[in-house]
């Protein structure tokens, strides 16, 4: 068969514009996913900012034309539920830190014993990681609840915090595992042969290396237990307890839901969980789930 | 976001450092005074008793209350009463229940069509991304991201003001549908003021798309993680023979990243099988009995008055042994795999 330059012309030109056709069809695709992902996020955003006659209306009314910090004002000052929205934040920012700060140093002590030991029990312990962390968190409330009010924890932002710690450990050692591992033992050898003692070379060496890791580990801690709301729910029964999702639900009246309001609180409540992601947007997107597909 | 980390099967495994420690570097040896054959088992100690004080203790204290009468007198601060064996007869009374079962249908149902609907839009996104340019690529996977991270029970409050009956803007655009399409697609024409949140089949429609929105955008980048692994020249072969995107899909990418869905599967249906926060914003507290899960269902028995503490632990019980049952699985090729070793 041959094929004349003319028809190769042709060809190339057709390829050439079958190319641009379809970048065009990605990126209408591209962006009708952007827009179906975003809209929900931005109706909540745009939402608190609208006045009252333009939330609650039968017309779409797409820009909060009638711009209006009311809502944030309202949910700042008076609040719900007998305290403003600041209590529950700082309720919410309390318990997230304190399951972080416990947490980031219990997981990396035992990510670094997985990690760098070999030692009898090692693989006992890796699976029982593996197992608890399939256990429904629903399943442990129950009990959970009545130690803690054994304990004297109950209505206590302490409880709460105990509880995420149990609740984010195990994922949290499994994931700081393969960070740790992730660094060469020969950096560590070097700073022995250097003289180095053990905890010089944990200090001084791992734990530089490993610290972003440990970053986005304790990002992780902290989203669980600021978006935590069964155990918040049953252990906290005094308002000024509250934490953000339990405070949420109060918004939703006998008399009709203020929904400026809610839509308020919501964005408040999101935009730290919103910023950490992009903060670890580019690790997650590229570092941590590449391992993955090697498996 | 994290559990990206799961699916980050062998990853460590890969740069760590293989077999034994080297003979010639041996670390310091009167650097504390701890046998250096104690230091792990010193490290894990905080870690240990953590996981067996809040979750394995409670995990078999939750079992024993499965088979005890725990109610109001035993919970109560002065002068409890000890809690009083049953038997199995928590068992036989959630058996008996009709909730039960609803509750058990409505976390089956739920989770397979909320699984098998995150993992096809989050796949076809995924794919998706790996065609677009590096910028447009990164526009998509920013604007995902918003979707993911909204906190379940915001994702739970959005969505109810999309479906809201009066202001909600799904029944305005239900309603600029044409009467004949909007006719012969649900017969009806008139969507004004339509309650989606009061009965439990629109209820779970809701939910559906609420879990699907906001778990596709994880999938969908975990997918694209593993779609760059593929080597090009794979996909270059399949094309000089001639094998079109479908097929190449099927013979090349599928197979590949096999694992990868595996393990994105196995933690979609954890997640999905005890949805609990986006519910009870939708459904407004546990009202409604006709759309309980089991999560729900269990919460609903223990907390609310009168506290049948006894019988929320045989429904929680219930819950965990079908979730280890199905993820055993999932379990079982995580140890076999070199992941534990």
């Amino acid at each position: 068969m041959t094929v004349t330059s003319y028809e190769m012309k042709r060809m190339r030109k057709s390829a050439k514009f079958r190319k641009k056709a379809r970048k065009f069809a990605l990126n209408a695709t591209a962006t009708a996913v952007f827009i179906v992902a975003m809209f929900p996020v931005y109706w909540m955003v745009s939402t608190s900012f609208k006045t009252n006659d333009q939330i609650f209306t039968t017309e779409f009314i797409p820009f909060p034309t009638s711009f209006t910090f009311e809502h944030i004002d309202r949910v700042l000052s008076e609040g719900v539920a007998g305290n403003s929205i600041w209590l529950y934040l700082r309720n919410s920012a309390i318990v997230a830190l304190g399951t972080v700060a416990v947490g980031a140093i219990f997981s990396l002590l035992a990510a670094t014993a997985v990690s760098r030991f070999r030692f009898k029990g090692r693989t006992s312990f890796l699976i029982t990681l593996l197992v608890v962390q399939m256990i429904p968190a629903e399943a442990l409330l129950i009990p959970l609840f009545l130690s803690i009010k054994r304990l004297g924890l109950y209505d206590q932002l302490l409880g709460l915090i105990v509880v995420n710690v149990g609740l984010t450990l195990p994922f949290g050692i499994w994931m700081l595992r393969t960070f740790v591992a992730a660094v060469p033992k020969s950096l560590e050898e070097a700073a022995w042969i250097d003289g180095a003692s053990r905890m010089t070379t944990f200090w001084k060496v791992l734990f530089p290396l490993v610290a972003p890791g440990l970053v986005a580990t304790s990002i992780f801690s902290f989203i669980t237990a600021w978006n935590e709301l069964i155990f918040a729910l049953v252990l906290m029964s005094d308002s000024s307890g509250y934490t953000m999702p339990v405070a949420l639900q109060f918004f939703f009246g006998q008399r009709g839901t203020d929904w400026g309001a809610i839509m308020a609180s919501s964005t408040l409540m999101t935009i730290p969980v919103v910023v950490f992601f992009l903060l670890v947007q580019r690790r997650m997107v590229s570092g941590l789930v590449a391992g993955a597909v090697k498996g | 976001m994290t559990d990206t980390s799961i699916a980050r099967r062998g990853g460590g495994n890969a740069s760590a450092p293989s077999g034994r420690p080297r003979r010639s570097h041996r670390p310091p040896k009167k650097a504390s005074g701890l046998n250096p054959k104690y230091i792990p088992y010193a490290l894990l100690i905080p870690g240990l008793l953590v996981m067996v004080a809040l979750l394995l203790y409670p995990m078999i204290q939750v079992f024993i209350m499965s088979f005890q009468k725990v109610g109001l007198p035993q919970i109560r601060e002065i002068n409890p009463r000890p809690a009083e064996w049953l038997g199995w007869e928590n068992y036989t009374k959630v058996f008996e229940n009709d909730v039960f079962w609803s509750s058990l249908r409505n976390t089956l149902v739920f989770a397979f069509v909320a699984v098998s609907l995150t993992l096809i839009v989050g796949t076809a996104v995924g794919v998706l991304l790996q065609q677009l340019s590096k910028r447009m690529s990164t526009f998509l996977i920013i604007g995902i991201m918003f979707a993911w991270a909204v906190p379940p029970v915001a994702q739970g409050v959005i969505w109810r003001w999309l479906f809201d009956a009066e202001a909600g803007i799904i029944n305005w655009a239900l309603n600029l549908l044409p009467d004949f399409l909007s006719n012969a697609l649900f017969g009806r024409a008139d969507w004004t003021g339509e309650p989606w949140l009061n009965e439990a089949f629109t209820i779970y429609i809701v939910l559906v798309m609420t879990v699907v929105w906001a778990s596709f955008p994880f999938i969908a980048v975990s997918v694209l993680a593993g779609l760059k692994s593929i080597p090009g020249e794979l996909y270059e072969a399949a094309r000089v023979d001639g094998s079109g995107p479908w097929r190449t899909f099927r013979k090349i990418t599928f197979p590949l990243l096999k694992p990868v869905f595996a393990v994105l599967t196995i933690l979609s249906i954890i997640w999905d099988f005890k949805v609990f926060s986006q519910l009870y914003v939708l459904m407004n507290g546990p009202t409604n009995r006709e759309a309980f899960n089991l999560s729900m269902f269990s919460y609903a028995e223990a907390f609310r008055s009168p506290p049948k503490m006894g019988s929320g632990a045989a429904i929680a019980v219930i819950l965990t042994i079908i979730l280890l049952v199905v993820t055993a699985v999932y379990v079982r090729q995580m140890v076999k795999s070199e992941e534990v070793q």
